[in-house]
């Protein structure tokens, strides 16, 4: 069995959970990955997903829009811009979501575009992974 | 002199202001605990944040490849001091301490040859300033609307400031707000966000980092986010000092009124004594011309 590893997620208005896990699989900007105790230290920037977090017979999920993740060997830190529990994802949230998203990315500069089209593409990815409609 | 039923009425008039300022200073104590129990909430994401900032632009900082958000304009003769005050009045000094720390800097920077420009959070700061300095405003912020402060709110903000550091609108930004201490003592506090002074803290033991995906995609990535999250803990700092000034401004009133009532009964007492001691005198002197 893998060494436990202390998992944190923090959104800016809230903790959301602190616990001993496993293993914690994150959506990273430039892929997924899945972090256990040992890791060398990272910093890397999360995009729109869903982050699980494995532990003894126990499995959480977390649905992040963005921020980053610091990893060490004992300690594995999300600093999520906005983290919700799966269980309470509602058509609402995505839709306000993704409304938000659609304005930045006609408001954004266009030398940006490629990074809001990317957020928007990963945020309707994760919304219909979970079963949300997408259409505004 | 006031006659007695007078000064009745006005012992009633004071009992029920009583009634409203210690209604007004439980309000805000219930208030005040929303607000520390946010501010404090929000601390675990703020702490972690600025570590890994602290260590990212210890790393970066020095290079000339460093973000502008970061290493500045390399001027600052254009100061965008952002005043943050709260929508609602009978708080005490609260707003006043801001705008006079805000005034000092206006001056101060004035007197420096430097173009000011002003942009105000919450209603009352604004009214303060108008008089002196409206043609200085450059945008308003209303929060009049928000029932619980979000970290969106500070985002909006966050965001119309990064869009005029974009379009070089200014050099300097500093926010104006109210630290929270106790509940008798805010202190205003005047602190730069752009360009970031981040430290670099002690406790990352030096563990070098994997970036990915690398150093300064992170860096341009998080400073944005650092703005909003010093705006964040700054309205949330504010929003627990407006309760607490609040709080205590209200116990001050609700003693006075209790103080005010005492004097008025004393002296409706003696009125009430004087006129009977008259009725009396009438009377008596009365009884013996017969």
């Amino acid at each position: 069995m893998a060494a436990n590893v202390q998992f944190d997620l923090v959104s800016p208005e809230r903790k959301l959970t602190s616990v001993l896990v496993e293993q914690v699989q994150i959506p990273g900007a430039d892929g997924d990955l899945t972090a256990m105790a040992g890791h060398e230290p990272t910093i890397l920037s999360l995009r729109p997903g869903l982050l699980t977090a494995t532990g003894a017979g126990v499995e959480e999920q977390y649905v992040v829009t963005g921020g980053f993740a610091e990893l060490s060997a004992d300690t594995i830190s999300v600093l999520a811009e906005l983290a919700l529990p799966r269980g309470e994802m509602s058509q609402e949230v995505v839709t306000d979501l993704l409304k938000q998203a659609t304005k930045a990315h006609e408001e954004a500069h266009p030398d940006e575009h490629h990074m809001t089209q990317k957020f928007l593409a990963d945020l309707v990815h994760i919304a219909e992974d979970l079963g949300f409609h997408t259409n505004l | 002199m006031p006659n007695l039923k007078d000064l009745k009425n006005r012992i009633a008039s004071v009992k029920s202001t009583r009634k409203i300022t210690k209604a007004m200073q439980m309000v805000s104590a219930a208030k005040l605990r929303r607000a520390q129990d946010a501010a404090e909430a929000s601390r675990p994401y703020a702490e972690r944040f600025n570590a890994v900032l602290g260590a990212l632009s210890a790393s970066v900082g020095g290079s000339d490849t460093a973000p502008r958000l970061l290493a500045g304009t390399g001027k600052d003769d254009v100061q965008l001091l952002v005043v943050m005050t709260s929508e609602k009045g009978l708080c005490g000094g609260f707003n006043t301490n801001i705008v006079r720390l805000a005034r000092l800097r206006i001056a101060e920077l004035k007197a420096q040859g430097k173009t000011v420009k002003i942009i105000t959070v919450g209603k009352k700061g604004r009214e303060q300033l108008k008089r002196d300095y409206s043609d200085l405003f450059v945008e308003h912020f209303d929060l009049s609307d928000v029932k619980k402060l979000g970290y969106v709110h500070a985002q909006n903000i966050a965001k119309g400031l990064l869009a005029r550091f974009d379009s070089l609108e200014f050099d300097v930004a500093t926010i104006f707000y109210s630290k929270f201490q106790n509940v008798v003592t805010q202190v205003p506090t005047a602190q730069q966000i752009i360009p970031a002074a981040y430290e670099a803290s002690e406790d990352t033991g030096g563990a070098l980092y994997d970036y990915e995906p690398s150093e300064e995609a992170i860096l341009a990535d998080l400073l944005p986010r650092g703005v909003a999250t010093q705006i964040f803990a700054a309205l949330l700092e504010n929003a627990a000092s407006e309760q607490g000034a609040r709080m205590s401004a209200m116990d001050n009133a609700t003693r006075n009124a209790g103080d005010m009532i005492d004097q008025l009964t004393i002296q409706y007492n003696r009125s009430r004594q004087a006129v009977i001691t008259n009725e009396l005198i009438e009377i008596i002197s009365g009884a013996e011309a017969l």
